[in-house]
């Protein structure tokens, strides 16, 4: 007779030893970079941290859940004027502003989703594509009522004395936020949330017929996804120190689903990788440039724009199932464990 | 509100019919919605610019040549990158567009940098004010946009009745299986209506271009066509006629009455009453919608 693990057992995360050696090695690592990294390859760091959290957001949203949706610079745009309106007009501090973003954007994930009960697929990408239109008419319009020809500006975060404003700490904090995220997306995938999801996702009318509430695990997935954009908002305007209506254009969203295109859909690691390689691509691109004529060194961004637009389309024509995809295949050929693809790659 | 403003809208709206034919046109044909439209529309308008600098003495043809780029632009996108997008995901070939767009948008502004163009200037055309009305003037180019959308509407609707690569067209956008069965040669088709969508973009941006200038923001414009294009019904041409009047109605009517900032927003205001209320549009068909 074979035993049977304990049920806890086969609940924990890191229940092996291996697991727990790998989980050890990754948290020195995690614990020893801003020690050893100069304050830009710090801010860099930061910075995706910070975009793991909205790529992990979308990814419930859209990889789990199915739901195409255009309005993550909306939803981030959002959180980040919840804290700079609210800093601006009563100086609140930041553990007023950040749960009333998290709210705002549960808030505005409901109305996100509302069109989702009604439509489907590409209609439901464009619903979101007005809504982002029109969260950002909303700062633009408090930006020009207030007359801040600059945007808001924004105090660091402070307890007590201490301020939170090196790169180091932020690091630490951005750290412990895309965690308690990660956390949040793993535990949801492999519980009745998540199972629920993917059913949604691979057709909705056999599982409403499996008895899943379709509406209500729709509107779930838009409010816990969003609500995650919109606290990346937050944190995005506190560590810049600023709120500028610009920074959230059409572009930002584009590359939030290039993020998860690029890291591979369906899969949490993916939207990591993918929130790493969107991030730094255009500081290579930027090394690159310093080589080029300086024509080209004069239009950087351009140059950037060009060559982006070229490695998403090689991503959706090659390897739709993005940088984990060619890992798995690398793996393979190394000679590990095959695994099998994803499900929905292979729908693909 | 003053004929002046009722002039303005027209002129609008007849820009925002003449790029949403483009939208109309591949969506009708292959379930496509093609989100680099308004860059592929500037790129048109730049083209312009180029064959302007080539033959300035000649602007009729420098504006012919222009349109067969146009044309033929179109050809090679699909040919280039949608063929390998049938049968796939219709997000997929979405998304190709929207990388598309942003690859457009780098090239633009690495070739011809970030400056504005006036191809009118070149050939030394004033685009002079024309009167239409006691009191009311809009520009030779305004004029020539509103004409050349009633041209290009009949035109379609000739095409698509009564000649046989129009009757062809229709047959692979309702049943793309039974059509290529009787023999037609669906990546044809669907190459031709690339072309022809950004044949008429491209028009759009040349005379754009001609009125006001280009510059690398222009593609802002085709995007704002597409509320008019679905508020019309996405598989309509009727629709996106009536769809740009109603959008070009509301924008400057809160241009003009509450705000200009609207200006960018008002459009998707329009699209999201729309998909509310009526999601397959005004003349849409409604079985062919993605709905729940």
């Amino acid at each position: 007779m074979s035993e049977r693990n304990p049920y806890a057992q086969e609940l924990a995360l890191f229940g092996t030893t291996a697991r727990r050696i790998r989980l050890a090695i990754a948290l020195i690592i995690l614990a020893a970079l801003p020690f050893v990294a100069t304050p830009f390859q710090l801010d860099l760091a930061n910075q995706v941290l910070l975009a793991s959290i909205g790529a992990l957001a979308l990814m419930l949203l859209t990889g789990f859940a199915g739901l195409i949706s255009l309005g993550t610079a909306g939803l981030l745009a959002a959180g980040a004027y919840a804290v700079g309106v609210l800093v601006r007009e009563v100086g609140a501090p930041f553990w007023v502003t950040l749960p009333t973003a998290a709210v705002l954007g549960a808030g505005l994930g409901l109305i996100f989703g509302l069109p989702s009960l009604r439509l489907r697929g590409l209609y439901l990408a464009i619903s979101t594509l007005g809504l982002h239109f029109v969260v950002v008419y909303l700062g633009g319009e408090y930006e020009a009522r207030e007359v801040l020809s600059t945007g808001v500006m924004i105090d660091s975060p402070a307890i007590g004395g201490w301020e939170l404003s090196s790169g180091r700490a932020w690091y630490f904090v951005l750290l412990g936020f895309a965690a308690v995220a990660l956390l949040i997306s793993v535990n949801l995938q492999r519980s009745r949330t998540g199972r629920a999801w993917r059913a949604l996702r691979e057709r909705d009318i056999v599982a409403s017929a499996l008895g899943i509430d379709v509406q209500r695990f729709k509107l779930l997935a838009f409010m816990v996804s969003a609500t995650m954009t919109a606290v990346a908002g937050a944190l995005f305007a506190y560590y810049r120190n600023f709120v500028s209506i610009d920074a959230f254009s059409l572009y930002l969203t584009i590359q939030y689903v290039a993020m998860i295109i690029i890291g591979g859909m369906g899969s949490i690691p993916g939207a990591l990788l993918g929130a790493g390689f969107v991030i730094l691509f255009p500081y290579a691109i930027e090394a690159i440039a310093a080589f080029l004529p300086a024509r080209f060194g004069n239009t950087v961004f351009a140059l950037d724009y060009a060559a982006f637009g070229v490695v998403m389309i090689l991503f959706l024509l090659l390897e739709p199932a993005g940088l984990m995809g060619i890992c798995r295949r690398l793996r393979n050929v190394i000679g590990g464990t095959p695994r099998p693809r994803d499900a929905l790659t292979d729908q693909r | 509100m003053s004929l002046q403003l009722i002039a303005n809208i027209i002129v609008l709206a007849a820009i925002y019919a003449l790029v949403s034919t483009g939208y109309v046109l591949i969506y009708r044909v292959s379930r496509v919605l093609n989100l680099a439209h308004g860059e592929l529309m500037m790129v048109g308008a730049y083209i312009l610019v180029a064959t302007a600098g080539l033959f300035s003495g000649d602007p009729l043809l420098a504006l012919v040549l222009a349109a067969i780029a146009g044309l033929v632009m179109g050809i090679v996108v699909y040919v280039v990158l949608m063929r390998w997008m049938t049968g796939e995901a219709v997000l997929a070939a979405v998304l190709i567009t929207i990388a598309l767009g942003i690859l457009l948008r780098g090239l633009v502004v690495l070739i011809w940098t970030t400056q504005q163009f006036y191809p009118g200037a070149t050939f030394g055309w004033r685009n002079p004010p024309v009167p239409i009305a006691p009191g009311v003037q809009i520009s030779a180019a305004s004029l020539a946009i509103v004409l050349l959308t009633f041209a290009v509407y009949a035109g379609l609707f000739i095409f698509l009745r009564f000649t046989r690569w129009g009757v062809r067209m229709r047959a692979a956008g309702q049943n793309p299986l039974l059509a290529e069965q009787r023999g037609i040669r669906l990546h044809g088709v669907y190459a031709f209506a690339w072309g022809l969508s950004t044949f008429t973009a491209s028009l759009a941006g040349m005379l754009m271009a001609l009125d006001s200038g280009v510059e690398s923001t222009m593609a802002t414009i085709g995007l704002k066509a597409f509320p008019a294009a679905l508020v019309g019904g996405l598989d309509s041409l009727l629709g996106a006629v009536v769809g740009a009047l109603i959008v070009a109605t509301a924008e400057i009517a809160a241009i003009q009455y509450v705000n200009p900032l609207l200006s960018d927003v008002v459009p998707f205001v329009v699209l999201l009453i729309v998909l509310a209320i009526r999601p397959w549009g005004l003349f849409g068909s409604r079985e062919q919608l993605d709905r729940v």
